[in-house]
């Protein structure tokens, strides 16, 4: 299919409605016709094929089949590397989602100033996540920081410092996402709530139904587009994690918060291993073609659906 | 008309007139809306002051403690003096830098994007949907994944650590959302509008030019702010891409910080970190409502 539409801009269109090939329309999305091709197309192609292959500081087309993937998973930096984004992923997700839902069904009870909470909400997303990483730093730093400012006040045997351990680092790691990213969870979930019609309400309250189970049963499976987009700015934001962990820990203490796009970026970069690092990037591809085959399944069961009770 | 649905929710009383009474639900909802608030904003305060405060200050760690004698020289080191290893400039390099990369940056990405959008909106040709499809699956590929072969292909030309090579890195990354941004923006005007301009005669060029670009305004305005703040804050591409001449300012800051040599400086450490918010915390504040729209559309696509 797609070879029959890239021919088709320079082949005559077989015209049911005969009309002129808009070239100046061509010719003015170049540019998209360039980057889209070149870069989220053939470019995944070369990095899915050098991955297969055992290039080094450069890359070439020797092929030696699995062994990159091979060695990836037997290394125990990428395995710590999945750990911890797996671990950080579903932490951020389940306590972004919660939280986000919250501040939005906390926000949309009528609030007197509600236009300052939003402020206050979401202004940490127009920061940049090394500020984020830098600032939360600084308030974990076990010296002189939150921990010592409480044991400053009299409780001395207070202990917060979870960047310089390796159990901890990555909690540290969650609440600074938390905080920079659920203002948005909020704002879209805010959206969602209100696009809710306002008759559910009114039956659910004639037939006694609790706020709270009204909000579970009812609500939430109503806003499903609300969060579906959550939860999709929040997976490919979750498989992106670098510059947050980069600006907070480097990847430490040791190598307790190492992440996959790190290890990519550090194989291509740094240690410049070509092969390994197309092999570790094109895992970091595989989650995101799963999300979207199965988003595209979902939307196309629920067309058919809609289309079966029309 | 949001009002009345909230009320409806059981917490605001009765239909009517708004309950003057406070009851305790009331009361645990503005606790629960303050405490989160605190939240949010602690990190900014501790900020804040501990760049007002002096080294000594600093080291007695009281970090929530107003300074006792504030003063605005850490920002003055920040900004000129503060040393990234050997190299005793401040951040004023890397600001230059990032205004360098981001204004063109922006203009270019919005000019693309835009044509793209109405393109896709009013002259579709056939494989145009491919490659709009393409461009919608992109916004979802971690950049991680792609910078490679980029790097190879920058090299070939020789643009790999230039400030025109970020800048053309900004523009394909920027391009997905906002050309879905524009194509959506587009595509919600009535087309009778296109029509016209069609019927008196204008082309693709100066039907964009003439009638589209005048009424883009809003989205215009959208596609700014999402982009400056997004080039701004970005630090992945300018760590890759830019090269030793061309750092950004996150990235150096990033770097200032990390690599201190001696006792740290925390105070301007802070003062370095608020300086590199400062850019898209103005553009927040004083475009308000405008973000938020920016963030909505970019939600959309959903």
């Amino acid at each position: 299919m797609t070879d029959v539409a890239t021919t088709a801009i320079a082949v005559e269109a077989p015209a049911r409605r005969k009309r002129r090939i808009p070239y100046a329309a061509i010719i003015g999305t170049l540019p998209m016709i360039i980057v889209s091709f070149s870069v989220f197309f053939v470019a995944i192609i070369f990095v899915v094929i050098w991955s297969f292959t055992n290039s080094g500081m450069f890359p070439g087309f020797n092929f030696v089949g699995l062994a990159q993937y091979t060695r990836l998973w037997s290394t125990s930096l990428w395995q710590v590397a999945v750990n911890n984004i797996w671990f950080f992923g579903v932490m951020s997700l389940c306590v972004n989602l919660v939280f986000g839902f919250l501040l939005a069904v906390f926000m949309d009870q009528n609030i007197k100033h509600e236009s300052v909470f939003r402020t206050i909400f979401l202004y940490p997303f127009s920061m940049s996540l090394v500020v984020t990483g830098l600032a939360w730093q600084w308030i974990l730093d076990p010296n002189l920081g939150l921990q010592e400012s409480i044991r400053n006040l009299g409780w001395t045997d207070f202990a917060l410092a979870p960047l310089v351990h390796r159990e901890t680092a990555i909690y540290g790691l969650v609440v600074a996402g938390i905080w920079q990213g659920s203002g948005v969870t909020m704002a879209i979930m805010l959206a969602g709530l209100r696009g809710v019609d306002q008759e559910v309400w009114k039956a659910a309250k004639i037939d006694g139904i609790p706020t709270w189970r009204t909000y579970l049963f009812i609500v939430i499976p109503m806003m499903r587009g609300a969060l579906g987009t959550v939860l999709l700015l929040q997976l490919t934001g979750i498989v992106r994690t670098f510059d947050l962990v980069y600006a907070m820990t480097s990847g430490g203490p040791g190598i307790a918060t190492q992440m996959p796009a790190m290890y990519v970026i550090s194989f291509i970069t740094v240690r410049l291993n070509v092969g390994q690092g197309m092999a570790a990037a094109t895992m970091l591809l595989l989650p995101i073609a799963l999300i979207l085959i199965i988003r595209a399944i979902v939307t196309t069961v629920q067309a058919r659906r809609r289309g079966i009770n029309a | 008309m949001t009002a009345e649905a909230l009320d409806a929710t059981g917490f605001a009383g009765p239909h009517g007139a708004k309950p003057k009474q406070l009851s305790w639900g009331r009361v645990g909802i503005y606790a629960f809306l303050v405490i989160a608030a605190l939240f949010f904003l602690v990190p900014l305060y501790v900020m804040l002051v501990t760049s007002l405060k002096s080294m000594p200050e600093v080291r007695e760690a009281h970090i929530f403690n107003l300074p006792r004698e504030p003063t605005i020289q850490p920002w003055i080191d920040a900004m000129f003096n503060a040393c990234t290893g050997r190299n005793c400039t401040g951040l004023s390099p890397g600001f230059w830098n990032s205004v360098k990369i981001t204004v063109p940056s922006v203009i270019v990405s919005i000019i693309i994007a835009s044509i793209n959008g109405y393109a896709l909106s009013f002259w579709k040709y056939k494989g145009a949907e491919f490659f709009f499809n393409l461009l919608v699956f992109g916004a979802f590929v971690p950049y991680q994944v792609v910078i490679y072969p980029i790097i190879i292909g920058m090299s070939k030309v020789h643009l790999f650590g230039t400030l025109p090579g970020i800048i053309i890195v900004h523009t394909i990354f920027g391009m997905p959302l906002l050309t879905i941004l524009f194509r959506n923006f587009y595509s919600s005007l009535p087309i009778e509008i296109f029509k016209a301009a069609r019927i008196d005669g204008a082309g693709f060029w100066q039907t964009f030019f003439k009638v589209m670009l005048p009424m883009s305004v809003p989205i215009t305005v959208v596609a700014v702010i999402l982009q400056v703040t997004g080039i701004w804050n970005d630090f992945l591409f300018g760590l890759v891409f830019a090269g030793t001449e061309n750092i950004p300012m996150t990235l150096q800051l990033n770097n200032m910080v990390k690599t201190t040599q001696g006792t740290i400086q925390y105070d301007v450490n802070m003062a370095a970190t608020m300086l590199t918010a400062l850019v898209p915390l103005i553009i927040y504040f004083v475009s308000g409502k405008w973000f938020v729209r920016g963030i909505a559309a970019g939600a959309v696509k959903g």
